[in-house]
Formats: C-alpha cells, structure tokens, sequence
C-alpha cells in the first residue's frame, strides 16, 4: 500500500514538471498578432450593474456621424433605435430627416429617394461591397453594427478563466479603442506595404488600409468634453457596443433579478432537502 | 430492484375508472414516487435530472426561435439579429438556447464522468449506458448542425470544415459529403437541411432518452459504492426524497446558466460568428464550439500515414474511434469491483483522464502546429490507452480495497468515522 501511494506520488509529480515545461515552451508561441494586446478600459457598462453612459453614446454617435460614417455602414440600427441614447421622438425624427433613403416603386413604378423615418435604418454610404472596395483601396470597411461585438483579441490561458469571475465583456471596445488610439509611426521592424498603415493593435496583421481616422478637434463637442483622439475612441467604442448589443442594460438588471429569486429559492430548496433528509442521514 | 409489483392504488373513482383504461397515473407514481432509489447516492447523481430540464428548455427555446429564424442564407444571419434587436425578450430566448446548448454540454459530461467514476456502465447496465452515448452522439449533432444556423462566419467555415472529415472516407465518402451539403459545398440547402435535422433531432432525443430511463428503472439505479441495493433500508422513496435533491440541484445549476446568460452571454461563443458568412473569407483560425475541443484536438494530431490509411483518414477515424470506444467501455473494464472509490489506482487514471481531456480542449482551441501536435499527440495516446490498456489490465492486476457488505453499512460506517473526532473531543 505504501509503495503504491509513493509510486502514485511520483507519477503526479511528473507529470506536473511535465506540465510545467510545456507552459514554458507554448509561451514563446503565442499566436503573431495583434502585436500589442489592448489596454483594458474602464468602460460604464462594465459589471453586473453597468449602464450606459447617454452623454457618453451621443458623443460616441456624433463621431460616427461625422467620421466614421463616410465609409462604414450599419445596416442592423433603425434611427427609432436613437431613442435609447436619450433623443425624444421629435429629435429622432429630425435626425432620420437629414438622411435620404430609395424607396418605392411610385405608382409609375420608378424609385425615388425620400427623407428617412424614424423606421428607416441607416444607409450604407457604398451600393454594394463592390463600389465600396473600389474606393478604399480594396479594402471593404466592414458593417459596424455589431463590430464590437465582432473583434476581441484573444485573451489567453488563465485570463479566460479569471474572465468568467470578472464578467470581463468589453473586449470589443477596449479592442476599437486600442486600435483607434494605436496608431504608430516607427513600425519598429515590421513590415508595412505600400497603403497600409502601422497599428501593431490591428487583429489581423501589422498594418491595415484605413489610415488614423480620428485627430485631435475633428468633432465638436458640447458638452465640454475634451476632444482628444482618446476621447473620441472611448466614445465611440461605447457608442458601437451599445449599437451591438442594444439591450445590454435590460439583460443586465433583469440578471440581477434573476439572481436574486435563485439564490433565495435555492437557499429555501436547500433548507426543505435537509429537513426531509433529516431522518435518513 | 425495480418495484417489481405496483403499490399504487387509485383514492377517487375518476382514478379507478382511468387505471382500469390507462393507467398512466400508476405509471408516473410507479416510477417518479414509490421508486426506490439507493439512499447514498451524492450530487453527481443529480445531472441526469438537471439533463431532462435543459433538454425541455432547449425545445421550448428553439420552438420560440424558429418562429422568428429564417432558414435561407439571405437573410438567416440578419433574422437572428432581428431576434436579438426587434423581437420582444427575443435576445433573451436566444442567449438562453446558446448558452444552453453549451450548459446541457457541461451537464452531459459531468454525467459521463460520474458514470465513469463509478463504474456505472457495468453489468447488468450495458444498454442504458449505451443508449446514454447515443444520446450523446445526437446531441453532438444537433449541436453542430444548430450552430450553422446563425450563418456566421464559424457557422459556415465549421460546417465546412466538419462535412470535410466525410470525404475522407474511401469510395462513398465525397457522395456522403455532397449528400449531407446538397451540393458541392456548403450553401442554401446545407442550411435549409441542417435547420430541418436540428428541429428533428431533439425529439428523437428525447425518444431514446425514454428508453434510457427505461433501462435505468429496469435495473436501478448505481450508488457511490457500487454495491446493488439488498434490502430495504438501503433504499429511500424517489419522492420526496430524490425530488426535491434534484429540485435543489437543478436551482443550483440554473444559477450557473443564468450568470453566464446574464453577465457573460459571448464568453462561449466565438466573435466570428458576429460576421456574416463569406465563402471567400477563411477566419484566421477555424475552431469549432468548446465541446468539441477535445475531439477536434485528437482529429489533427494524426498528422502521420500508418500504412494505407493517409493522415486525414486517419484523423478521422481516430476522431470517430474516440466516442466509438465509449460503446465499447462495460466489455473493456474488467475489474470486478463497481466503483473507483475502491479502486485507489483506477482512481488515479480516471482523474489522469479528466485532466487529459480538459488538456485536449485546450489543444484543440490552439492552432496545429509546433509543439502543439506533440501535445496533442500525447494526450490523444493517453485518451486511448485509458480505455484499450488501462481499463482491461487494471481490472486484472489492482488489489480492490475491502467493500462494506451494504450500502446501509457502508453509510453507518461513513457515519461513525465522522462523528469519531467528536466522542473523542468529548472524551478530551
């Protein structure tokens, strides 16, 4: 008996420094890119009771209006879904109205383009992905409704597993922000074609087509936030997690309720099991 | 040590006419309230119960579902987004039957494992234990095939990836793939297909999940010492007391499924599966959803030719054979002895196998090159070896610790050991 426990022993603690070398070899490994990890941010939505930030998302959509907008569609997100961000109904509809939508056929049967609805979505500033490669070097920029929710860098063994206790969610703004922010000059070695421009936060390679859309005062604000580059990354980041997951604060708080009545019905479940085992044990 | 005769009887005269008919209500009380079960069965053997709730929840959400989802590839990947944004608590439904798909995976698996642990598929329980991989094996493809139906990018690339295996086979293999896709790659009517099976395959579930309980009522139920029931007093009534332990258990778990479709709905989820599917764009990595990580691992470590077979084959069939020796599990086992609580060596493997195949996940998550492959290959080596070496040889050479001759004695004993530090400290 006592041979086969130490016997057990040194098998277990074999396979533990077995365990430990392999740790050290896969970590020279790690996947190439993105070159730099992003920065994680401190973001209101963040945690069991994160709400958005209505200051923050309207600042976030003024800079996709007026920047991002040129070039990236977001064909899921109707103008009646503004009323979120704290538009009343009558701003919605003036904001729908400075955007032209097609519609029809009249009654002649041709197409024609009218003022947008509240109802309406956004229009896509390119036809079709075609007319949108052709003017961006080749290079479709990618719908943006649910972009936030489309990118997060990997975030690697144990951080995932931390991640569970954390309800850590936000890598999809953290990334948008690292990569808006990130833009660098040296490209310290890296290759950089003809076009692109070095990010080493880009998910996909060193250097990607669109060039640092932001800079410092592009966008006005008015409410006396500051406008930095910084600045308006953070808020648009919010702005798209809020345009990629619309209910997030519903999900949230209906969570907590959720919680609650199972935390309390189980404590009463618990409670009955040990009193109808009580005379079994 | 099924209730042999029924002890039901009928109180109102609604109740004997309808027993004299049909009698279901004798039926439900023969089996979910006089039912003896072993009265030291522990919290791994509430999963089974835990199983039935997430396959009923899986149907109700999915019937809710497919009256908003639309089966077409113009338009699938964007109605499911109209779920999530314009129907109402649609994004909730959804969040419930995604991660519910991968919480019915963590409850199966602990239910495997258990089963493994105490050596549950042993005679006379072969068939229940075989009818528990089949349903195994559905779920897989159900999972799989529901998984398609967002038509994201992981949906479309992973479909690609697994009809792929098929065409591997010799001679009938690119007709099953074609057949299986309708076509010569995955298009409208692999989706249309697939969102026909996957609606098909719950129920047949829950066909052969009628016969599992079957078979379980027919033999009984296992216990932590894997000693048959013997007398009376080894026994409680399943109700109240099996009812309302599975009641607590399943809150428990329902508290786990609630956090993670409240606080971290994507966290199982791959970030892909937000774009659309784009036949022209292969994603970086393709990797299929976590629970089938470990199979997807031994899938790519054989990256040999053993003889005629070529390493794809060979893949394959390992891939294949790593749930196809789980059919063969109570006739490799040899030892006589039930459960591992008595089986110190056997005890040792079998965590050595959980570790292993938590191990594969991971391998199966990395991409398959460098060190990685010889990871994999060893795990995989160990995966196999734990069912064809180690289960047949050890029942044959381990010395099994001494069993109590019941479980009532094995409880009582269990019961004087702990209260032993107490009479002591009163004596002190």
């Amino acid at each position: 008996m006592r041979k086969g426990i130490f016997a057990m022993k040194s098998i277990l603690n074999g396979l533990a420094a077995l365990g430990l070398g392999l740790a050290a070899v896969t970590a020279s490994n790690a996947a190439e890119y993105p070159i730099k990890k992003p920065v994680e941010q401190d973001w209101s939505f963040a945690g069991p009771f994160g709400t958005y930030d209505k200051g923050q998302l309207q600042r976030g959509f003024k800079v996709y209006r007026e920047v991002c907008a040129a070039c990236h569609s977001m064909n899921l997100v109707a103008f009646r879904n503004l009323e979120d961000l704290g538009y009343s109904e009558a701003q919605v509809r003036a904001i729908a109205a400075e955007y032209e939508v097609e519609d029809g056929p009249d009654d002649s049967g041709d197409m024609f383009m009218r003022a947008a609805k509240p109802s309406d979505r956004f229009p896509a500033p390119f036809a079709n992905p075609q007319q949108a490669a052709a003017s961006n070097s080749g290079a479709v920029p990618p719908d943006f409704s649910l972009i936030a929710k489309a990118r997060a860098v990997e975030r690697g063994f144990p951080t995932f597993v931390f991640d569970i206790f954390t309800q850590y969610a936000e890598a999809g703004p953290d990334y948008i922000h690292a990569l808006l922010t990130g833009y660098e000059e040296d490209a310290e070695g890296h290759e950089v074609p003809e076009g692109t421009y070095y990010n080493p936060y880009f998910i996909s390679s060193a250097s990607l087509a669109m060039a640092p859309p932001l800079s410092e005062g592009m966008v006005t604000y008015d409410d006396g936030a500051p406008e930095t580059v910084d600045q308006y990354s953070r808020d648009v980041s919010a702005f798209l997690m809020w345009a990629a997951e619309p209910h997030m604060e519903a999900r949230k708080s209906t969570g907590f309720v959720v919680m609650v009545f199972l935390l309390l019905f189980g404590g009463l479940m618990y409670l009955t099991k040990r009193k109808i085992w009580a005379d079994v044990h | 040590m099924s209730a042999g005769h029924s002890t039901y009887t009928p109180k109102s005269g609604i109740g004997r006419w309808m027993d004299a008919r049909l009698p279901l209500p004798r039926l439900v009380y023969d089996s979910f309230v006089a039912y003896p079960v072993p009265r030291n069965l522990n919290y791994a053997y509430t999963f089974g119960g835990i199983l039935s709730l997430m396959l009923v929840a899986q149907i109700v959400t999915g019937i809710v579902l497919a009256m908003h989802y639309a089966a077409n590839t113009e338009v699938a990947f964007n109605s499911v987004e109209k779920i999530m944004r314009d129907v109402n608590s649609g994004w909730l439904i959804r969040y419930l039957h995604s991660n519910g798909a991968s919480m019915f995976f963590i409850a199966v698996y602990v239910h495997i494992f258990r089963g493994l642990y105490y050596g549950s598929y042993k005679a006379p329980r072969e068939m229940l234990w075989i009818l528990g991989c089949i349903i195994y094996l559905l779920m897989m493809a159900t999972a799989f095939m529901g998984y398609v139906l967002p038509w994201g990018q992981m949906s479309f690339w992973g479909a690609t990836v697994i009809t792929g295996f098929f065409t591997a086979i010799p001679l009938v293999g690119e007709w099953i793939q074609q057949l299986l896709l309708g076509g010569f790659a995955v298009d409208n009517p692999t989706l249309n297909r697939f969102f026909s099976l996957h609606y098909l395959l719950p129920f047949m579930i829950a066909g052969v999940v009628v016969l599992h309980v079957w078979a379980l009522h027919v033999t009984g139920q296992t216990n932590p010492t894997g000693i048959e029931v013997k007398q009376k007093t080894d026994t409680v009534a399943f109700t109240p007391y099996a009812t309302v332990k599975d009641a607590f258990a399943m809150v428990v778990f329902l508290a786990l499924f609630a956090y993670f479709v409240f606080y971290i709905p994507n966290f199982l989820g791959h970030p892909d599966n937000y774009i659309e599917a784009d036949a022209l764009k292969t994603p970086a990595h393709i990797v299929p959803e976590w629970y089938f990580l470990p199979f997807y691992a031994i899938l790519r470590a054989i990256t040999f030719n053993i003889g005629p077979i070529d390493s794809k084959l060979g893949g394959v069939l390992a891939m294949f054979g790593a749930i196809a020796v789980l059919f063969v599990v109570p006739w490799l086992d040899t030892s006589k002895v039930r459960s591992a609580v008595y089986r110190p060596w056997f005890k040792l493997f079998f965590w050595l196998f959980v570790v292993n195949a938590i191990f594969l996940g991971w391998l199966g998550s990395r991409p398959a090159e460098g060190v990685y492959v010889a990871m994999a290959q060893g795990a995989t080596l160990y995966y196999f070896a734990f069912f064809v070496v180690i289960m047949p040889v050890l029942g044959l050479v381990e010395k099994p610790r001494r069993l109590p001759n019941s479980i009532t004695e094995a409880v009582l004993e269990k019961k004087s050991s702990a209260g032993a530090p107490a009479t002591e400290q009163a004596k002190g």
